[in-house]
């Protein structure tokens, strides 16, 4: 009950958090890196909010992508996927095809890979109403039917490795279409750079 | 079937791994069968009272009092007698040697067998001796003496209970096996920089869920342990090289092997042969998830099914034949077998379920296989499906969503994951749906196995 508790006052969090990132991170590139902390996460899950910083501009006027390649290649993986600019595709309930919305999702990504070598894994996530095994193969579907959607639009495919996580570690811990909706999805790991 | 009369030969062998022998000799000249097992009433299961088993000293108590409450709670367990609540019988006063039962006020309250038992503790050293009365014959029916350590005296009284279940009723009692699931109840942050995620790891519990000890401590996800047909190892497939790999852990000796050397593709849902050779998998290795063999070494691998739709979750016949799992071939799960040596024979074992998943075959005298059905949009129950005469029985009604089940070794009792108590929790229950308990609490936990 309070580990749910938890999860979603955390999913707020990100919620909440995410977008402030990325609006500040494209212009405040000559900061300091934040310090290396990044010592194996330890029981915080997600990063703290930034102590205040004093009168800081928050910009509206932003890059799409929301990043430039000066921005992408100064930090870590680690950093890296904790705002990354490759975003995760949603499917309908028990379907393993990208629709729509999916396809325009994975276009995107696939315009910035096309900038960045980076090497990427695949996850293929399912929401809770299936059985444990059988989403481990649904998620496997999902994750390969996203490779392939990549691999037409010219990524090579080794440079995209695909792993199902079933419905192991739903986005949203909530039971209902909200947080099921979130959780059906395709999730970008980047690897390597 | 389980009720027998044993015979006489049967009889004196028990009797004299009982320690009885030398009243089974004598009883011998007289009968050409000796009863030595304790009825009850009629139709209705014997009677049992387990009172306090005395502590010789004051420093024996507290075992001699885990032993008698564990001793009920394990005969209880397996429905064969009918266990006597303990607080009726508090005021019965406690007999200070085996010739001062009270068999008149054991009568009284309808006790058909009473044990008596003692525990003596010096040091580290546990001696416990335990004698069971048939009530109406004031006769011993059994009796053995166990010597051991003060570590796990919850141990005395499994073993108590199996050797009961089998001089009484020629059941392997399931006292002593043990669980393995999995659980994210550490709360540790999955390695690597994605999302929130809680690890989970394989571990490991008595068949009550006393003593729950984790298992593998590689900060990631581990899925579907199995266990060796000898139960000291558990194959399971783990994600710390980024796809599934499978995994067995030697869990008494902490060794651990790796037989899949695919480190591309993902292997995973691994179970042992019954003869433990062997081990049915899932792998994508050819593009499409299919079920293969292996040895348990990794050596000799061969693949069992080849279709376009999807084919998992393995489960074994007792005698190692056949092999039934999940395809959705239709379009939707269901149930399928086939033979284990070359995937022949293939047909459909679920009809009247619009999903079903997760087969497990029951070991015998039970021929039937327990499956995850589709009760509602958002759920699944437990079900049974008895092979000779295809009929299915339910034994979960949509309390929470019930998957995942395992058969004990004596096919009486499944373990499933259930959402009935918030989160995932392993329960147990009878095959005839009787009988729940919950065995975990701590974080969630899921998809048990159930040891020999």
């Amino acid at each position: 009950m309070s580990s749910r508790g938890l999860g979603i006052a955390l999913t707020i969090l990100c919620v909440v958090v995410a977008p402030a990132c990325n609006r500040r991170k494209p212009n405040t590139i000559p900061q300091p890196a934040p310090p290396p902390v990044e010592a194996p996460p330890s029981t915080t899950t997600t990063p703290p909010p930034a102590p205040p910083r004093g009168p800081e501009r928050v910009e509206d006027r932003q890059p799409v992508a929301g990043l430039t390649e000066e921005g992408i290649d100064s930090r870590s993986l680690d950093e890296l996927n904790r705002n990354s600019p490759l975003k995760p595709a949603f499917f309908p309930l028990n379907e393993s095809d990208l629709d729509d919305a999916g396809r325009s999702v994975v276009t995107g990504n696939v315009e910035i890979l096309k900038k960045n070598a980076w090497v990427v894994t695949i996850e293929g996530h399912c929401d809770e109403r299936g059985t444990a095994e059988y989403n481990l193969a649904l998620g496997e579907r999902r994750a390969a039917a996203v490779k392939n959607y990549m691999v037409s639009l010219g990524i090579a495919p080794d440079r995209l490795r695909t792993v199902s996580y079933g419905k192991e570690f739903p986005f949203d811990q909530g039971h209902s279409e909200d947080s099921w909706s979130k959780n059906r999805r395709a999730h970008f790991v980047i690897t390597s750079k | 079937m389980r009720r027998l009369r044993l015979p006489a030969v049967l009889l004196a062998i028990l009797a004299a791994a009982a320690g009885v022998w030398p009243l089974a000799a004598q009883n011998q000249n007289q009968q050409p069968e000796i009863e030595l097992v304790i009825g009850g009433d009629g139709n209705s299961p014997p009677h049992y009272a387990v009172p306090d088993f005395l502590a010789a000293s004051p420093e024996a108590a507290e075992i001699a009092s885990t032993i008698s409450q564990v001793l009920w709670d394990d005969l209880a367990f397996e429905r064969e007698f009918d266990l006597i609540p303990r607080d009726i019988y508090k005021t019965i006063p406690a007999a200070q040697s085996p010739e001062q039962v009270p068999f008149a006020q054991w009568r009284e309250i309808g006790a058909d067998g009473v044990f008596f038992g003692t525990v003596q503790k010096s040091g580290d050293k546990v001696v416990v001796q335990v004698r069971l009365f048939n009530v109406r014959t004031r006769q011993q029916v059994f009796s053995k003496e166990y010597n051991g350590t003060a570590a796990n005296p919850r141990l005395y009284a499994h073993t108590i209970s199996d050797e009961v279940h089998l001089q009484q009723r020629a059941l392997k009692g399931v006292a002593r096996t043990k669980l393995s699931f999995v659980s994210d109840r550490n709360k540790e942050r999955l390695l690597g920089p994605i999302e929130n995620r809680d690890v989970k790891e394989i571990y490991v519990s008595d068949y009550d869920g006393a003593n729950q000890r984790r298992i593998t401590t590689t900060r990631q996800l581990n899925l579907n342990p199995s266990w060796s047909p000898d139960g000291r190892a558990l194959a399971y497939s783990s994600y710390r090289n980024i796809t599934p790999q499978i995994f067995i852990s030697l869990i008494y000796q902490g060794v651990l092997e790796n037989p899949t050397k695919s480190p591309t593709v993902s292997n995973m849902m691994p179970v042992f042969s019954p003869d433990g050779s062997k081990i049915a998998f899932v792998t994508n290795r050819d593009g499409n998830t299919e079920i293969y063999v292996m040895n348990r070494d990794g050596s000799g691998v061969r693949r069992l099914t080849n279709h376009p739709a999807y084919e998992a979750t393995p489960t074994w016949s007792p005698n190692g034949q056949q092999i039934a799992f999940t395809s959705d071939r239709t379009g939707k799960a269901q149930v399928y077998i086939m033979n284990a040596a070359d995937g022949s024979n293939v047909r459909r074992l679920t009809v009247g379920e619009s999903e079903a998943d997760r087969a497990t075959w029951s070991p015998a005298p039970f021929n039937e296989i327990a499956y995850s059905g589709r009760s509602s949009a958002n759920g699944f129950d437990i079900k049974i499906l008895e092979l000779a005469t295809g009929t299915v029985r339910q034994i979960t009604f949509g309390e929470g969503s019930n998957e995942s089940p395992a058969y004990s070794p004596n096919g009486k009792h499944l373990a499933f994951t259930s959402t009935r108590a918030g989160g995932r929790q392993v329960f147990t229950i009878g095959r005839d749906g009787r009988g729940l308990k919950q065995v975990t609490r701590s974080g969630n936990n899921q998809t048990p196995a159930w040891s020999q």
